[in-house]
């Protein structure tokens, strides 16, 4: 992804606003899911180096369910979504129509709750870049992992076959007073990253 | 040795933390942890004679570029060399070093047929032949599996500490 090259602040701006659409698109998309109301806060968007994102996203052993989506088409690379534990939790509750607190450890259910929920708000993220950019994205079948943050992310990086700048993106999904809070990180394979500002029509 | 030890004046144990693709030496009573190791691998090493240790967190197994290598503890093959170099500074002998593996799991499931599935395995095989290649011993292992860990090296003994998700700790 552009090995250590320095971005223009119109870069970054092309590449925040790009993960700012993708998140509104995931909210919409949950929204669709759980058929109800869903407001995000004004999604925090940064692009940086892999090290850095793993001091930015939490404490390395809490655990978190990370949703791993590869990518392939005109862009190569992929899309990792991560939830808290708490996060997590409170979606299956959510999504299977319980109260607040029922799920309190993740069974099978509550894995493919997790990792179909993670499957379409990707989807909807990689749905939004396409629109914008006109690239044609083909996402694979999700992958799915329930353990601590570090080992989570960075097998997800290592599987990736990225290793410079990710966008790493805050995402609070809230309904009513209720917040889902996760992450989104986007990596892509090395050259990718000018595919996308190309076709924004953006030149480096 | 054990003995001497309790005698000498109490001197604190510190916790030095060892980041992703990096490594660190510390001289007893420290220990050295490095955490949330998923398809890494953390490569620890103890000269019991000097009671120095090193501790490495690689994340993919060969560096497989040519000219220079701009994170080379992130790399098997290149971290190994330049731990066992930082150790031998301090004091370590070679011929003392043991070696213990831990992480290379296997964090994802799913059906996705291009996911690479094997590189834990491959960081785990790619560690064991450079230290065979440096004639160095590895005594313990705790790797594979589809969990994360926390590895820690206590270099007052030489062991090293297991934690995982909602497990105890184990030692090996």
């Amino acid at each position: 992804m552009g090995c250590g090259e320095k971005l223009s602040p119109l870069c970054l701006d092309a590449l925040r606003e790009i993960g700012n659409i993708g998140i509104g698109n995931a909210a919409t998309a949950l929204a669709g899911l759980l058929g109800t109301r869903v407001n995000i806060t004004v999604p925090h968007a940064v692009f940086q180096p892999l090290e850095d994102v793993l001091a930015g996203v939490g404490g390395l052993e809490e655990p978190v369910a990370g949703v791993h989506l590869r990518i392939d088409g005109d862009l190569a690379g992929t899309v990792l979504y991560l939830f808290s534990q708490e996060s997590a939790f409170y979606l299956i509750d959510m999504l299977l129509g319980q109260p607040r607190g029922t799920t309190r450890e993740l069974d099978a259910l509550g894995r493919s709750v997790i990792a179909e929920a993670g499957n379409i708000l990707t989807g909807a993220f990689v749905g939004a870049i396409a629109g914008m950019t006109g690239l044609k994205i083909l996402p694979a079948v999700p992958m799915f992992a329930f353990d601590m943050l570090g080992a989570v992310i960075t097998a997800s990086f290592a599987a990736s076959g990225c290793d410079d700048l990710v966008l790493l993106i805050e995402t609070d999904f809230m309904q009513e007073d209720q917040s889902v809070k996760g992450h989104f990180i986007m990596l892509l394979q090395p050259g990718y990253l000018q595919t996308i500002l190309q076709a924004l029509g953006i030149t480096l | 040795m054990q003995i001497l030890q309790g005698a000498l004046p109490a001197q604190e144990a510190l916790e030095i933390h060892v980041g992703i693709a990096d490594y660190k030496v510390a001289r007893k009573p420290h220990r050295l942890i490095t955490v949330g190791l998923g398809s890494c691998v953390g490569v620890s090493l103890y000269d019991p004679g000097t009671g120095i240790g090193g501790l490495l967190h690689v994340m993919l197994p060969e560096a497989g570029r040519t000219g220079e290598i701009a994170k080379p503890a992130k790399y098997a093959d290149a971290g190994i060399p330049l731990l066992v170099e930082a150790m031998r500074r301090e004091g370590a002998l070679l011929r003392r070093l043991q070696a213990k593996l831990a992480g290379g799991a296997q964090m994802f499931a799913g059906a996705d047929e291009k996911f690479s599935f094997n590189i834990g395995a491959r960081n785990a095989e790619v560690a064991r032949r450079v230290l065979r290649g440096l004639g160095i011993r590895i005594v313990a292992e705790d790797v594979g599996g589809t969990s994360g860990r926390t590895m820690i090296l206590d270099t007052a003994t030489g062991e090293v500490l297991i934690r995982m998700l909602g497990t105890g700790i184990r030692v090996i």
